[in-house]
């Protein structure tokens, strides 16, 4: 598979390390525990796009937004997280 | 012998000699194994899997189900090689297998015997009770009796490659589709890679009598090759089989380097692994002939008609003297012709069919039974055919003798690589065969492969799909026409045929000895979805996929169950389309290379001074040094930590991960990352930080150095060096992307070396004479950056092992140098270099946690770290250490244990009960995470998490080993066994 680094281009995935659902955020705190536990536990598993994490740890290192259909892996988005929740 | 005096593609010039089961015979170049047996007149080169029937050669391709040998000896021996793809080398030794005592009287052979009872799913119904037999008996037989070929069960002397490539175009199969549409692209400047899985490029150009442009088809594709050859942006690879689609345009690819050769030549792989991106991929498969069902199907001289071609036109190989031909499509009639060209009698043709077709005009059938709407119901002889026995279209049955039989049931689309992403293939009513349908992304099949059987239409569609290929990529398309060409084959009326009202053993698998009869069976017991029979039966299960059984065991599921093919259905492929050698997989990263290794800029120092070195991640790191006349490590860990306790040591501590962090944020981020608060750490301090997970639990902890205002240096466990790494960028780019701070990791550049004992201040002191290490003005968790002869270094007052110490880092090219100077400032003074195992004794000894105890489950207040959480901040894992769960006041927690007889020994992973207590799960109530022997107390000690933890101080319990079988009574104390005050390290 692979991956299309906005830094460094078009890179085999087994440079990146998953991580998963880009949409929980964390809360400031103080926040009640439930949301918390909602942040650190719940994530949708949807058949369809998802906004997912992806640290290019092999590279250079950034944490990068992917938007990935599950059902057959095709990536339309590709963005370096620290810019932003979307583009 | 059957050699041809004249044609095929050999090189009748270049005897080759082989040996088969330990017989002598020659062939020469440019024939496959297959070829040169069959030129030798062997016909029986196997057993099959369950039955044991003898059988022949049935292919002349990589679908072939029966003629598996082992190929070569030794170490080098690979069972269950396909005779009809190994290409043919001088010296080659093969033997049959899955037969004893030969190949020719094999004893097992009388499973035939017992074959009512071997019927579909036979294991499920025989070998159920009693289970306590299946173990001992029911297994070992069955594996003895059934099976392919043996591994050598030596190390693989050889070694594989692996080589990444990308390119515009991949076409798979270099048949008349996969050349026309190379050269088409070739010619157009794109960057392009053909992959064909045999040692000749040419796919049935090289097996059929076809003509293009006047040239003969070998003749054509040889010198469209040679063009190819010639262009700097085209990659040939031979004797390669593409065997996966992947996700991103992937494609893998096993090239057989050395395969062809006695063994690899000197510095080159047996093989080597293509992981190929390519923008565009076409699938220039081909087509797989099918077989026809009947009573002998499997018996030696039983052939494909497309093969029995293959062997006369490419290899000058007559497969037998005398043929019948039983066909369901013009295939059948095309062989006769072949036959007929090379001088051999048909005895008959055998034609489901009610009408001859156009080619049966060109054939002498003046002495041959043509019997039309036909069928073979039965085939005389055991070891090699005999006979025929015909009935045609009235009933009416007839035996020829005949020693070679050519079946065709048509052709089937090799589209097996189409479906690896999950597509289903559908049926075509027009062309009676599977096709692909939704295809990989930007992958299409073309020729034959596509159903476009023809070979005009199969290099007319090559051509069609490399310019529409151009086109898209931007550039402008070669000009190509198609050639004139003499088609060979007449029409092909692809028609399934099933037969009805089967008397004996016809086989549908070949590989996995499933029947006619099987199927039916099957369907009756319920089994009708296309996936259940496949299972149950085990019907295309074998290495070689089904290529050639699945399509008869779909037409007779579909006869039985009364529905169409099309609402039966079929089954995907997944990778690997044919077997592969797990080698290759591996390729280099085996042994010593099996992962990269990390050694430390000190590693051949601690070599050179009798280090044992231990595997910690991918570092090596110095575990003891043995010293003259140590014989048992413990010997040489006591002194390690006596000579440091009592006097001073060191040890490489390099491997430790850094990270330095820089930015006016700095310490908002690192207050935010650990537990504890880092914004109040003086410049020239360090401090002791412990970072959570954002679920509550302990991920790490280490040191946090401030050198200035917005310049922290930050060092973690060697185990997690990478998380924490990961972590720190996490929080910085993803959750607080607002702040203005840099991380890098510095481990590499840093050699680090902790010197520890009463008299490290003393050999610092020696060696770095102009900064004052007073305890006033270096007091412990001070922190400096320094020069020593002219070179940056590091220094901290840091302790892990309770003493008095510092920690002193360089840049990672001066590590030995600075080692050295050490030693040597530390001669005097008797300084021992120690591992990690004296390391991890002292630290037991002060009651450190660490990864034994930082496993992932533990909070802090389980390590008797709770009141480092600050409660004066947000931190990673601040709210969810909070929950009920975690501040549980009856979790297991950490203490110290020590045996009542002190010469009992501890050991990690054993089980503390109360006194008394029956040894069982429901009645532990800690355990030991780490332990070791203490040099300094004389006696065994250990770290445990108990519940109840530090309340239970001075209570006696029992610590079972149920593993090794011991049961200790321990006494729980403080996990601080050494100086509990902490006075070593401050004075």
């Amino acid at each position: 598979m692979r991956i299309p680094c906005p830094y460094c281009g078009d890179r085999d995935s087994q440079e990146f390390v998953y991580r998963g659902d880009a949409a929980p955020v964390r809360p400031s705190d103080p926040a009640e525990e439930t949301e918390f536990f909602d942040y650190v536990y719940l994530r949708e598993n949807p058949a369809g796009p998802i906004d997912e994490l992806w640290y290019h740890a092999q590279g250079c290192r950034n944490w990068i937004t992917l938007t990935r259909d599950t059902r057959d892996h095709a990536i339309s988005a590709a963005r370096l997280t620290s810019e932003g929740k979307s583009a | 012998m059957s050699r041809l005096n004249t044609g095929g593609l050999i090189d009748r010039a270049r005897p080759l000699k082989f040996t088969f089961d330990g017989k002598q015979y020659s062939g020469f170049e440019g024939d496959t194994l297959a070829a040169a047996l069959l030129a030798n007149d062997v016909r029986l080169v196997a057993r099959s899997f369950k039955y044991h029937r003898p059988r022949g050669i049935l292919t002349a391709g990589t679908e072939e189900p029966n003629a598996l040998v082992t190929l070569r000896e030794g170490a080098r021996a690979e069972p269950n090689s396909k005779a009809t793809a190994v290409p043919l080398y001088d010296g080659l030794v093969a033997s049959s297998q899955n037969r004893w005592p030969s190949l020719g009287f094999d004893l097992l052979a009388l499973n035939q015997l017992a074959s009512p009872i071997f019927v579909a799913g036979f294991y499920y119904k025989t070998f159920m009770r009693p289970a306590a037999l299946w173990e001992k008996l029911y297994e070992p037989l069955i594996r003895r009796a059934a099976g392919l070929g043996a591994l050598s069960g030596l190390p693989d002397p050889d070694s594989y490659d692996r080589k990444h490539a990308f390119c515009d175009l991949l076409v798979i199969g270099a048949g008349p589709a996969g050349l026309a549409a190379a050269l088409t692209a070739g010619r157009s400047g794109l960057r392009v890679i053909v992959a064909d899985d045999d040692m000749a490029m040419g796919g049935h150009l090289l097996k059929e009598r076809s003509e293009i442009a006047g040239a003969t088809g070998a003749d054509w594709a040889a010198g469209v090759v040679e063009e190819l050859a010639s262009y700097p942006n085209v990659t040939l690879l031979p004797r390669t089989g593409v065997f996966g689609v992947y996700d991103g345009h992937e494609y893998g690819a096993v090239e057989r380097v050395a395969d062809h050769l006695p063994e690899p030549l000197p510095g080159q792989p047996r093989q080597r692994l293509w992981k190929i991106v390519a923008k565009h991929a076409l699938l220039a498969s081909g087509a797989i002939e099918r077989p026809l069902i009947f009573p002998g199907n499997d018996r030696p001289g039983v052939m494909m008609a497309s093969a029995v071609s293959a062997y006369l036109n490419r290899f000058a190989v007559a497969p037998g003297k005398k043929a019948v031909i039983f066909t369901s499509c013009d295939t059948g009639w095309q062989t006769a012709l072949d036959l007929q060209a090379a001088g051999i009698g048909v005895a008959a043709v055998v034609d489901t069919r009610a009408q001859k077709p156009a080619l049966a005009d060109r054939l002498d059938l003046s002495d041959s039974v043509v019997a039309l709407q036909g069928a073979i119901v039965d085939i005389k002889g055991s070891k090699s055919v005999k006979g025929a026995t015909i009935r045609d279209g009235s009933g009416k049955e007839t035996t020829v003798a005949c020693d070679l039989v050519a079946m065709s049931g048509g052709w089937n689309p090799a589209i097996g690589l189409g479906s690896n992403f999950g597509n289903r293939p559908v049926w075509s009513e027009e062309l009676n065969a599977f096709l692909l349908d939704k295809t990989p992304p930007d992958f299409s099949s073309i020729g034959s492969a596509a159903g476009r059987m023809s070979l005009t239409s199969a290099l007319g569609d090559g051509i069609r799909a490399a310019t529409e290929v151009v086109q898209q990529m931007g550039k402008s398309p070669a000009e190509m026409a198609i050639a004139d060409v003499a088609e060979t084959g007449g029409t092909n009326e692809n028609m399934l045929w099933v037969p009805s009202g089967i008397e004996g053993k016809a086989f549908v698998d070949f590989q996995n000895d499933v029947t006619a009869s099987d199927i039916k069976l099957a369907a009756s017991e319920g089994f009708v979805s296309i996936e259940h029979l496949k299972r149950y039966t085990t019907m295309g299960m074998a290495t070689d996929q089904g290529k050639l059984s699945q399509i008869n065991g779909h037409g007779l599921l579909a006869e039985e169950t009364k529905k169409t093919i099309a609402e039966a259905g079929t089954i995907m492929s997944r990778p690997p389309y044919t077997p592969i050698a797990l080698g290759v997989v591996a390729g280099h990263h085996r042994g010593e290379h099996f992962r990269p290794v990390r050694h430390t800029a000190s590693h051949d120092w601690a070599a050179e001074n009798g280090a044992a070195f231990v595997d910690v991640g991918q570092w090596k790191r110095a575990q003891w040094f043995v010293q003259p006349g140590e014989t048992e490590w413990r010997t040489s860990v006591d002194r390690e930590v006596n000579a440091t306790r009592g006097g001073v040591g060191i040890c490489d501590v390099s491997t430790l991960g850094k990270i330095d962090v820089l930015g006016p944020d700095a310490a908002t981020l690192l207050d935010r990352l650990y537990a504890n608060m880092f914004s109040t750490l003086p410049v020239g301090r360090a401090r002791y930080g412990l970072m959570l997970r954002e679920d509550g639990f302990v991920m790490d902890d280490g040191t946090a150095t401030r050198f200035a205002e917005d310049k922290y240096y930050v060092t973690t466990t060697t185990a997690n060096a990478a998380r924490v790494m990961q972590h720190i960028d996490f929080a910085r780019q993803v959750i607080w992307p607002e702040l203005d701070v840099q991380a890098t990791s510095v481990t590499e550049q840093w050699a680090t070396y902790s010197i520890a004992g009463p008299q490290s201040r003393a050999v610092l002191q020696a060696l770095l004479p102009d900064i004052d290490l007073a305890n006033e003005a270096f007091k412990f968790m001070a922190a400096g950056e320094y020069r020593w002869r002219g070179t940056k270094i590091r220094l901290f007052r840091v302790s892990f092992s309770g003493e008095l110490a510092y920690e002193i880092s360089i840049g990672a090219n001066r590590g030995r140098q600075l080692l050295e100077a050490i030693m040597a400032a530390g001669a005097p003074f008797g300084i021992v270099p120690y591992g990690t195992e004296a390391l991890g004794v002292m630290r037991i000894e002060k009651g450190h946690p660490a990864g034994n105890e930082m496993n992932g489950q533990t909070t802090a207040g389980d390590l008797g770290m709770g009141r480092m959480l600050s409660t004066k901040k947000d931190f990673v894992g601040r709210a969810m250490a909070q929950r009920p769960g975690l501040t549980d006041p009856g979790r297991m927690s950490l203490v110290g244990l020590k045996p009542l007889d002190h010469a009992a020994t501890l050991r990690a992973g054993a089980h503390l009960l109360a006194k008394g207590a029956e040894p069982k799960a429901a009645n532990v109530q800690g355990r030991v995470t780490s332990a070791a022997f203490s040099p300094t107390l004389g006696h065994s000690i250990a770290l445990a998490l108990v519940t109840g933890g530090q309340e239970r101080i001075g209570e006696e319990m029992m610590l079972n080993d149920i593993v090794r079988g011991s049961d200790v009574p321990v006494e729980i104390c403080d996990a601080v066994f050494v100086d509990p005050a902490g006075e070593r390290l401050r004075g």
